[in-house]
């Protein structure tokens, strides 16, 4: 049977349609979740797609993170199951707490909608297990508060803990360490600001989200729960 | 008793603040000289109702640690007074 991955729907999210289908072309059956459930579910990995999670209001992912279902979503975390944040899943991933750091507004205040060169930095999370490290992806970013921060002896931790998942090769927005994704310290959960879930056909200009989204995949048949 | 509470969020000194950048840079083809240091913020009012000042600065004050603020990028700064 395929796994179940469910897409977390916020108020204002607007990618979850895009990441069930580019998880399916993956390999995967993709279901729906709403933020207000206290429960998930039986599924075998969840993803906080991009978007406007409560409007963005006061700051991206700050008001998302008291989402009700926000709490089931940690304990999944905490027990080792894959959690992957996309663009404004991202933001929501840094606000609640499950990643380290945060996302400003981007360097000279652009909002960025382009296909960007990405380097996979780590194999060891649950995004980039199937893929080299080294090896160049074409996706594209979408976003406004994407420069990722943190304090110097996080980004130290980062850097030491092989969590450092993917960074741009020009850097877009002014990320510190031209970072695009990290990991948590045991590497299920994943926050990145470029969406896979639109690289997934040559017809769309790049196939090179599918890499992920099959690392993701692979990832739950490895998870314990 | 109730208190009415102002809450001003910054970014903490040595974040990058381009918004702040963007605004200094614009003041001199208006013909505002000498201005530096520009740093952009956002301002909350809300009114606490509690039993005395102290407690109700603890509220206040956990709720712009825990909300308003995002402590990893900005620091919060609080004033209160009775109505």
């Amino acid at each position: 049977m395929a796994p179940r991955i469910g897409v977390v729907v916020f108020p204002g999210s607007n990618c979850e349609h895009d990441v069930v289908r580019g998880v399916e072309a993956a390999g995967a059956e993709g279901v729906l979740l709403w933020h207000g459930d206290t429960q998930l579910g039986a599924v075998d990995a969840v993803v906080l797609p991009g978007g406007f999670a409560h409007g963005d209001y006061l700051r991206p992912g700050a008001l998302a993170r008291f989402s009700p279902v926000m709490e089931a979503v940690a304990d999944f975390a905490r027990a080792g199951g894959p959690v992957i944040g996309i663009c404004n899943g991202f933001q929501v991933l840094t606000e609640a707490g499950l990643l380290p750091g945060a996302l400003q507004k981007n360097g000279r205040l652009r909002f960025l909608c382009e296909p960007v060169r990405l380097v996979v930095v780590s194999t060891a999370s649950v995004l980039t297990s199937t893929s080299m490290v080294g090896d160049e992806l074409v996706i594209p970013i979408n976003h406004f508060s994407g420069n990722y921060t943190c304090d110097a002896e996080t980004l130290l931790r980062l850097q030491s803990e092989d969590r450092i998942v993917l960074r741009y090769a020009d850097n877009p927005n002014g990320s510190i360490d031209a970072i695009a994704g990290i990991a948590n310290e045991a590497g299920n959960v994943v926050g990145l600001m470029p969406h896979p879930e639109r690289a997934t056909s040559a017809l769309l200009g790049s196939e090179d989200g599918l890499v992920l989204l099959r690392s993701l995949v692979a990832a739950t048949a490895t998870k314990v729960n | 008793m109730k208190f009415r509470a102002r809450v001003e969020v910054q970014l903490r000194a040595g974040i990058a603040d381009p918004e702040g950048a963007t605004i200094e840079r614009a003041l001199p083809a208006l013909g505002f000289d000498g201005v530096a240091h520009v740093r952009a913020g956002r301002s909350f009012s809300f009114e606490v109702e509690a039993p005395d000042e102290g407690s109700a600065r603890t509220t206040a004050t956990e709720l712009a640690d825990r909300l308003l603020a995002n402590p990893v990028i900005e620091q919060s700064r609080l004033e209160l007074e009775p109505i």
